[in-house]
């Protein structure tokens, strides 16, 4: 039995590893370029969730009583691949396919469950009603199957989101668990002043559980608000305060890094700082 | 089972086509225990309150959300279920147009996704409600099958012929309660198969939905007035067809589509496209709802607002008939 301790360990080394790997393949991705900003501000969480929380089995990826994951800001797939690969989904070789003609992981997810891929993704708005139609099929055929939906804040802005998140409610699934990434920026600007949204009040009053995580970076306080008592017929929805970009100092809180091609002298900058962070460690 | 045999298919037509499908439904469910129904509050008029009576774990209501009806009934597809998901037509496919697209579009989710009271069966109820673009729209997404009824009992085999086929089907429901008979006798109904209702020299009529019995009205009218046609019940419009197309396009002069939808991108669209590639063909002339938004009215006043009943139909082909010879 791997104690807790073990499991955040593993986590902060893998999420390390992710970083690495996020970086390597933006450079892959060339001229196309690709979402750096949202996919480094999940990191954590994918980390947490793939290597500490979800029951998955990598050799199996279609074992029926899975945790499944769905990853509705689909952009943020920096950090989905990567973890993909930590929980050994995927191959290496595989993720170093991403983003070219012909591969199996483009810019955006699109459904593959061999490679773990429960959910095709890019549209914003849509994946909530997916995983909250497989949260109910998981209680109605008494499953123990878990089901997580990582959203964006900016993401919040569709009206599609509180359709499905008032009906959550309605269906009392306490095996759904969605993540908000709150990284405070979106396309065009901070979320605040684009579309200020009071999410925990809003989340608060459709009835959901309101789990705030202050620092989405720190394994610890994400490990633990993963691990609190189920509340029997609630939702939870875990908001977790992100940095866009977290971890690459020159693209931290800028949102020129939503998407943006990388150099090469930048990629080496931004490995060279990930790797003194964890020589700190 | 469904059986179709002329008591049943009286029955069928007094329920109307949203009855009709409740009914079949119902019955296909009692032997195929992946069946679930979900609508989007639209349970009592999609026929489905015996439905949920007898099989309350297999039907759900997701309220007044339509998108959010579309992705559920998706990943229920991909657990293994298999849902027939049910509002007004311009709701299912158009208020929930993108969760179309991507789920049952991009994703193949073996959705079923059932328009009901398209055309002008809303009456009164006036444009908001008025199915006149969905064929369009769903012929434009990638990978989805349309079926378009001609009656209440080819509702029943649309229902089933969709139940069996593993993939995403739109199903589109016109006219109304104790609509006109075109099937009494049991018939062969094949997604792709268009049927052939009478055969003649001159003309091909090219019908779907309400539209198939109008043109066989109208045919009784045109063969009095010395024109003979061919009807066909184009009850699949995607995949269309094309060899049946082809094969009449040969032998006569003039094409005629006919449907309650928009004269642009429907039955008559796809025809055109396909009949568009071809050195010579005959000329097409497009029957259906004009290409603007009029004032409400009943039923039966919408058709007539737009040339749909049989004389008129029958007026406007012989017109373009006697230009042509």
């Amino acid at each position: 039995m791997i104690t807790k301790t073990e499991k955040i360990i593993m986590c902060r080394k893998a999420a390390f590893q992710m970083r690495k790997d996020a970086l390597s393949m933006a450079l892959l991705s060339g001229s196309n370029g690709s979402h750096l900003g949202g996919g480094l501000s999940i990191i954590e969480i994918m980390a947490v969730l793939y290597c500490g929380i979800m029951n998955i089995r990598p050799e199996d990826p279609r074992w029926k009583d899975r945790d499944i994951f769905i990853l509705s800001k689909g952009h943020a797939t920096l950090g989905y691949y990567t973890a993909l690969k930590a929980a050994k989904i995927i191959s290496e070789e595989q993720l170093f396919k991403f983003e070219q003609n012909g591969g199996l992981l483009p810019g955006q997810p699109s459904l593959n469950l061999d490679l773990g891929i429960e959910y095709s993704s890019g549209t914003l708005g849509l994946g909530l009603s997916y995983g909250i139609g497989l949260a109910i099929v998981s209680k109605k055929m008494n499953k123990a199957s878990k089901v997580f939906v990582l959203l964006g804040d900016g993401e919040c802005n569709e009206g599609s989101i509180w359709e499905a998140a008032m009906s959550a409610t309605h269906f009392n699934l306490s095996n759904l668990t969605v993540i908000i990434d709150c990284n405070s920026l979106q396309s065009d600007g901070k979320t605040h002043d684009i579309l200020d949204l009071q999410l925990e009040n809003m989340w608060k009053g459709f009835g959901w559980e309101v789990v705030i995580v202050n620092d989405g970076h720190d394994i610890t306080q994400l490990f633990d608000s993963f691990t609190l008592p189920i509340i029997e017929g609630k939702p939870r929805v875990i908001i977790a305060n992100t940095i866009k970009g977290k971890g690459v100092s020159f693209m931290e809180y800028n949102n020129e890094w939503h998407h943006n091609r990388l150099s090469k002298e930048l990629f080496d900058e931004a490995i060279k700082e990930i790797f003194k962070k964890e020589a700190l460690l | 089972m469904n059986t179709v045999n002329p008591s049943n298919s009286r029955f069928w037509s007094k329920l109307g086509p949203r009855g009709a499908f409740g009914a079949a439904l119902l019955e296909i469910a009692k032997e195929n225990k992946k069946i679930i129904a979900i609508t989007a509050d639209l349970g009592i008029t999609s026929g489905l309150e015996r439905f949920k009576k007898d099989f309350p774990d297999r039907m759900i209501n997701i309220g007044i959300a339509e998108t959010n009806m579309v992705g559920i009934a998706s990943s229920f597809a991909s657990e293994g279920f298999i849902p027939f998901a049910t509002s007004f037509a311009n709701f299912s496919v158009l208020r929930a147009c993108e969760a179309t697209r991507h789920f049952l579009g991009y994703m193949q989710s073996n959705v079923k996704l059932v328009g009901l009271s398209s055309g002008f069966a809303m009456g009164m109820f006036g444009n908001t409600h008025y199915g006149i673009e969905d064929i369009a729209i769903i012929r434009a997404i990638p990978g989805i099958i349309i079926l378009s009824p001609a009656d209440s009992t080819e509702v029943v085999m649309a229902i089933e012929a969709a139940s069996n086929y593993i993939g995403p089907v739109y199903i589109r429901l016109t006219g109304v309660m104790n609509n006109p008979i075109v099937y009494k006798e049991d018939y062969n109904f094949e997604i792709g198969k268009a049927i052939t209702l009478e055969y003649g020299k001159d003309i091909t009529i090219i019908g779907t939905g309400t539209m198939v019995y109008n043109s066989l009205q109208s045919s009784k009218i045109l063969t009095k007035r010395g024109i003979s046609a061919t009807v066909i019940d184009m009850h699949t419009i995607k995949p269309l067809d094309s060899e049946t197309i082809k094969y009449k396009a040969s032998s006569s002069k003039l094409i005629v589509s006919i449907e309650e939808h928009s004269i642009i991108g429907g039955l008559g669209g796809a025809i055109a496209e396909y009949l568009s590639s071809f050195h010579i063909h005959p000329p097409l002339l497009r029957l259906g709802i004009n290409d603007r938004f009029s004032h409400a009215g009943d039923y039966l006043y919408m058709l007539e607002r737009n040339d749909l009943l049989p004389e008129q139909i029958a007026a406007v082909i012989e017109k373009k008939y006697l230009s042509l010879i």
